[in-house]
């Protein structure tokens, strides 16, 4: 593919770049061949930024935007298209979709709220060549995907027998095979268990047949993490997601990385990343007594500084949720009775997709909202809290804007507050109504680009204004001396940012996109030297076809990812 | 020296097996052996063996003749003719792979045309069931590793998909299915004796068009209600002890097929299989599967539901969005009440599968025919296109029935200057680009692929 | 009041979807301006003016309006879909989405309608002279929220897929109807005057169906309860009373199990 040549300046904006402990200070952003330099010639293209902020391009940990069930989610709701979709209009083609927006919808939008970088959360290794698929589809942003782990076969059986170095080089096939990632673990365990209809809600529950508990997949899997040295850690889902009471759950899966040491060199400093802990930091013990827990299990994260957090934010929409963990899919059907689909997949994991309707006047629904922006303005170290609505499972991607606003200004917050019909009740079981905490925007860049990127293990490409850096720039409409009083205002400009540059391009101007780009699958390579055991152990289930694939048809064929972005991993055995 | 090529996928059934054995000959131009296939599949490899496929584009000439023109006039005819058409309706993809689909979606989009799939008459209904009521499935190998109860409702696997018993449903040993058939129980639900019935451990053989009826009765009695002595004419007892078999299984799989989709109801006859899917998952492990028929027919669902939110009968006319409601955006309905007034029929056969009516509505207006072979479609059309053969010589993704994406490879060498599915779409694209003087939108991700490089000989056929 | 009288002077080629063929779309225009309203036609945009003569100007507001279309529009779509006040009267038959998502208003069919007539209507009157095809007042694909509120009433006979997904209205098909009534209903009436060939109430969680003729298949999912005297539409009689569908899940109220009622003249 043709590299990006040509010169930018973004001349004159409250440049914002915790990277570089940079906040505010007027400067030029210059931008030569894709990558940002020091400086450009006179002839470069000058994008006036005056009176507005400059950050680089956002970088989403943890998003649901292509691959089985999303589409999935696509298929089986028309209802989401009709009268909801996007007008297209040239150069742009048809967007279609509101909580689970097609891939040219997805592309646009988050250029058009200036992130460069997305990671889809969970990749079934199976159909790793539709989730390439979906990638290379999807227009501008660069992609990543995380295959998923925590229920595998292999995974389970070389845990099982305390074989870490196995395990690793198993991952590292895997991650060849289907241009993934990074491991993502989804309610490990339990997953396996809905095979057979089952599930497992604690640490210490065997899975069926593997005899194996979710403790030691965690456990174990985070020790094969750092024995390659992958550039980010483990990407967990804990058990029991979304019930009352279950945040005792999640702070012991927390603790497993207590005195684990990161082994990388990659920039990362994180054993384990939480992902949409939302969902999983509720106290009491029925939808009665349900209550946000979100101070409890912040604090953990506050002094414990080896793992990651992102929230998961509940949007109040009409939304689509999805997710491998199969169980939870089957029980939230239980509750609202809407449609069910599931994904059982051979040998590796389940998916589930069922629509739901998060209302401001439903308590939990309401208590749900509070819980994941609680969790933001008490922590203390944003490094380390990423902004996330686990799209679409809270609520889409195109609403991190109004979370954003809701973070940054306390009266948006009480207004949504003081809407729900039964707000003495939500008041009663959270305490977002004492936070007087407005978050700022440095805290916001490190939330949404800096901190992603690092525990991510990208922080030498994305996330930052640094010389040599790609060049993923983004202009917001907001005056960093002089923030709107109206908070509208904030998430209409983090919405439809002033100008989005992306790889050296510009993609975006006054909200609206103006090229295609040139989007990159990024994947991770591990170089390991081969493991006979772990070779016989994947030929044989594909020859005695415990698999219903051939081999040879399984890894994910070099043109799907047509341009790739590898960043190679050679592991220190 | 003749070549041996290993796990080969299959262009036949949904099956989609992928463990065919080709051999070839040196030169890669001659397919001699087909091994593993079933003799269907067999039959689609030597297929492409016959010299006389076409090898150019033929139009139709006043005097009703065909003539064989260059391919740069069939692309400008295609581009032309699509454009000027106020509603083009575009249908097939029985046999053309997941790049041939997102390439058409594109001249699709641009010419405000309705696409459409073959799934439209075939398992369009389970889409609108999917819709109502979701779709608790698996992947094959779930069926295979653990089914101890398989239930084949409207579907006769022995005779349409001829290797799915031996590979996923009924004979092989999987994981937890060591004994294979041993291990399983069969119920065959199907008002004829069908060769799969006769298999069957038992066989309701119900009223024809009364499947809706019976689905409620198991239904019924899984919730622990008494039901009519006889129901869609199969006896109380028997439905009762089929519903405890499926009651008591470790894993229920059940596979239905066009018995289900093509009798009164249709649709509803998948929404209520889907709810006693459901059910059943409050008492055991169940999974439903629809027996879809072509290789990649799933591939459409798969490709325009990312590109579009919609699996077929996507309406594109209207420039700003995509419209889909079956029932009117259907590829039949659109024909009978004569509302295209352009047909672009695309590796399926119209001509032999469409109503008679429906066809002579079509054929009022321009009929343009992309195929590998001679069929009706193409001898009836007033433009025959040819392509590659998806998965014989033309790799590609393939969507097997349960949505599984698999890499097909192609054999041997494509015929000298035809094109594949994919650069005919994308040629007749940027022809239209060109005629509308707008500039064609490629994701940058795509542009490597779009003109690949043995095409320039076909434009100097 | 006001009336606009639309007299058509060409049948289109395919299909004419006339979206702005509503008393709301009409509101405070002169005949001119209606005239230019947009329709399409495939691909190409067209005018109201294009395919109709328009004489008369509309009033301030919807509510204010009356169109009348004198003559045919069997090709012609979404014929006062989405309109909120007002009248619409078509001397003649209408094709699909005939008060589709109406909110308001009436519409008076004096022929036949084709499919989806009233599709997730949630208010206004839509009376049809003649035959309806399938489809009347159903949910859009894979929408769990269908016809919530207003009548449908069908003079002559329905097809299939008769208020599914409803939440609440009413649907009066005074002929016969061919399958699927109230399939999936949570709420809302049907009542067919006529025959039903069967599938009546499948998947019902809530909601009635009185059924004046026979059922020739009937969902083994209801179940007979007892025999009650009722006025259904101004007729006094008998009807034996089913709850069902059995096979379905039911909301529980007070501690009781709620059905789905279903009425069939004994």
């Amino acid at each position: 593919m043709s590299e990006i040549k040509g010169e930018i300046l973004i001349k004159g904006g409250f440049v914002i770049d915790p990277a570089q402990n940079i906040d505010g200070d007027i400067a030029d952003i210059a931008i030569k061949d894709g990558k940002i330099v020091e400086r450009v010639s006179n002839a470069a293209k000058v994008i006036d930024a005056k009176g507005k902020v400059v950050m680089a391009g956002g970088v989403d940990v943890h998003s649901h935007v292509a691959g089985p069930k999303v589409n999935v989610g696509r298929l089986i709701r028309p209802e989401d298209k009709l009268f909801k979709s996007g007008v297209a209009h040239a150069p742009t083609r048809m967007e279609m979709g509101f909580s689970v927006p097609s891939v040219l919808k997805t592309g646009y939008d988050y250029a058009r709220m200036g992130y460069g970088f997305v990671m889809e959360a969970a990749m079934p290794p199976i159909h790793a060549p539709h989730v390439h698929e979906e990638i290379h589809d999807t227009p501008i942003i660069d992609e990543a995907a995380l295959p998923v782990f925590g229920n595998n076969w292999f995974v389970m059986e070389y845990i099982q027998k305390g074989e870490i170095e196995n395990t690793a080089a198993y991952i590292a096939w895997l991650l060849r095979a289907t241009k993934g990632y990074g491991i993502k673990i989804v309610n490990p365990g339990g997953t396996a268990a809905w095979a057979w209809g089952m599930n497992c809600l604690d640490l210490e529950d065997k899975v069926p047949y593997f005899d194996v508990t979710p403790h030691q997949i965690l456990t174990g899997l985070m020790q094969a993490n750092e024995y390659l040295g992958l550039p980010h850690s483990i990407h967990v889902h804990q058990n029991d997601l979304g019930n009352p009471g279950n945040y005792p759950v999640t702070l012991a899966s927390l603790k497993l990385a207590e005195g684990v040491k990161t082994k990388n060199k990659f920039g990362r400093e994180q054993v384990m990343h939480s992902t949409h802990l939302q969902f999983h930091s509720y106290g009491g013990d029925s939808w009665a007594t349900f209550c946000s827990k979100a101070k409890e299990v912040m604090d953990y994260v506050n002094k414990q500084k080896n793992i990651t957090i992102d929230l998961g934010c509940v949007t109040l929409d009409e939304t689509t949720t999805m997710t491998a963990d199969g169980p939870f899919e089957h029980h939230l059907h239980a509750l609202n009775h809407l449609k069910w689909a599931n994904v059982d997949v051979e040998m590796e994991t389940a998916a589930g997709v069922v629509p739901y309707i998060y209302s401001k006047d439903v308590v939990p629904n309401a208590i749900q909202w509070a819980t994941g922006l609680e969790l933001a303005l008490y922590s203390k170290d944003p490094m380390r809290t990423f902004i996330t609505t686990d799209h679409p499972n809270a609520g889409p991607f195109t609403r991190y804007p109004r979370v954003i606003k809701w973070l940054m200004n306390k009266k948006s917050r009480e207004a949504v507050l003081a809407s729900m019909k039964k707000s003495d009740k939500v008041i009663d079981a959270t305490t977002i109504h004492t936070i007087d905490r407005e978050l700022n925007l440095y805290e916001i860049a490190a939330m949404t680009r800096t901190g992603p990127a690092k525990c991510l293990g990208l922080s030498s490409y994305y996330g930052s204004l640094k010389p040599g850096m790609i060049a993923d720039v983004a202009v917001y409409d907001l005056n960093y001396k002089d923030m709107p009083s109206d908070p509208e205002k904030i998430e209409s400009a983090f919405l439809r940012a002033a100008a989005f540059v992306k790889s050296g391009e510009i993609v975006v101007r006054d909200g609206e996109v103006l090229s295609h780009g040139h989007k990159k699958t990024v994947w991770v390579n591990p170089k390991m030297k081969e493991n006979p055991q772990v070779k016989r152990d994947v030929t044989e289930s594909f020859t005695k076809g415990y698999y219903t694939v051939g081999l040879t048809n399984y890894p994910v064929r070099e043109y799907l990812a047509p341009h790739p972005f590898v960043i190679d991993v050679d592991v220190e055995a | 020296m003749p070549k041996l090529i290993t796990q080969v996928g299959c262009p036949y059934c949904g099956s989609s097996c992928d463990d065919i054995e080709v051999i070839v000959s040196d030169d890669n131009k001659k397919i001699l052996e087909v091994h593993n296939a079933c003799i269907i599949g067999t039959n689609l490899f030597m297929h492409a063996n016959d010299p006389t496929r076409p090898k150019l584009p033929r139009m139709r000439q006043a005097d009703g003749s065909m003539k064989e023109i260059a391919y740069p006039e069939a692309i400008d005819f295609m581009a032309k003719t699509m454009l000027a058409a106020k509603k083009p309706l575009i249908y097939g993809f029985g046999s053309t792979n997941c790049e041939g689909m997102a390439a058409v979606a594109r001249i699709a989009e641009k010419s405000g045309a309705v696409l459409d799939n073959c799934a439209t008459i075939c398992h369009g209904p389970s889409f609108l069931a999917m819709f109502d009521n979701g779709y608790p499935s698996c992947t094959l190998g779930e069926a295979k590793n653990r089914a101890d109860v398989v239930v084949f409702w409207g579907c006769n696997p022995m005779h349409a998909h001829p290797r799915h018993t031996s590979r996923y449903s009924i004979f092989p040993r999987g994981y937890f299915t060591s004994k294979g058939q041993m291990q399983r129980t069969i119920l065959s639900v199907d008002p004829r004796q069908t060769d799969t019935a006769k298999l069957a451990d038992i066989h309701l053989m119900l009223d024809q068009g009364h499947d809706y009826e019976l689905f409620d009765a198991f239904r019924t009695v899984l919730k622990g209600y008494d039901i009519p002595d006889v129901v869609a004419g199969i006896k109380k007892e028997t439905i009762v002890k089929a519903v405890d078999i499926m009651k008591k299984a470790r894993f229920c799989m059940i596979f239905f097929g066009m018995g289900c989709t093509h009798t009164d109801g249709r649709n509803h006859n998948i929404d209520a299989a889907i709810s006693l899917t459901r059910d059943l998952n409050n008492y055991t492990k169940c999974s439903i599967m629809a027996m879809r028929g072509h290789y990649n027919i799933a591939g459409p669902g798969q490709v325009w539901s990312w590109i579009f939110g919609f699996p077929y009968c996507i309406d594109l006319s209207k420039g700003t969005h995509a419209h889909m409601n079956p029932g009117e955006t259907s590829s039949v309905d659109l024909a009978m009440r004569d509302e295209v007034d352009c047909f672009v029929n695309i590796g399926a056969d119209a001509g032999a599968h469409f109503p008679i009516q429906a066809v002579q509505h079509l054929k009022k207006h321009p009929f343009i025919t992309v195929d590998p072979n001679f069929n009706m479609a193409s001898e009836i059309a007033d433009l025959h296109i040819p392509v590659r053969i998806a998965g014989v010589d033309e790799p590609g993704v393939v969507y097997r029935m349960d949505n599984v994406p698999i890499q097909f490879k192609a054999v041997i060498d494509g015929l000298p200057g035809v094109p594949s599915d994919e650069e005919l779409f994308d040629m007749v694209y940027e022809r239209m680009c060109e005629l509308t003087n707008t500039q064609p939108v490629w994701i940058a991700a795509k542009e490597d692929r779009k003109h690949p490089a043995n095409i320039s000989a076909v434009n100097e056929a | 009041m006001a009336t606009v009288t639309l007299t058509p002077t060409k049948t289109p080629e395919l299909m004419l979807e006339a979206n702005s063929v509503t008393p709301d779309a009409f509101a405070g225009k002169n005949a001119e301006q209606i005239a230019t309203l947009e329709c399409r036609e495939g691909k190409t945009h067209v005018t109201i003016g294009d395919f109709f003569t328009v004489s008369g100007n509309a009033g301030a507001t919807a509510a204010e309006t009356d169109i009348v279309i004198a003559g045919d529009c069997t090709r012609v779509k979404y014929i006062g879909s989405k309109m909120t006040a007002g009248t619409v009267t078509v001397n003649g038959n209408a094709d699909m989405y005939v008060g589709g998502w109406m909110k308001g208003g009436k519409i008076h069919i004096k022929g036949n309608v084709d499919s989806f007539c009233g599709i997730a209507m949630e208010g206004g009157e839509i009376l049809v002279d003649g035959r309806a095809q399938n489809h009347v007042g159903c949910a859009y694909r894979g929408d769990w929220r269908g016809m919530k509120g207003g009548t449908i009433r069908i003079k002559g006979d329905a097809g299939n897929d008769i208020g599914t997904f409803m939440l609440g209205g009413t649907i009066i098909i005074e002929g016969n109807a061919f399958i699927h009534v109230s399939t999936h209903a949570e709420g809302g009436t049907v009542i067919v005057k006529g025959n039903v060939d069967g599938r009546v109430g499948g998947q019902m969680v809530k909601g009635t169906i009185y059924v004046f003729g026979e059922i020739k298949f009937m969902m083994p999912g209801f179940k007979k309860v007892d025999k009650v005297d009722l006025e259904v539409d101004g007729t006094k009689a008998t009807f034996d009373h089913y709850i069902g569908d059995l096979g379905e899940r039911h909301p529980k109220s007070k501690g009781k199990t709620v059905f789905a009622d279903l009425y069939l003249k004994a």
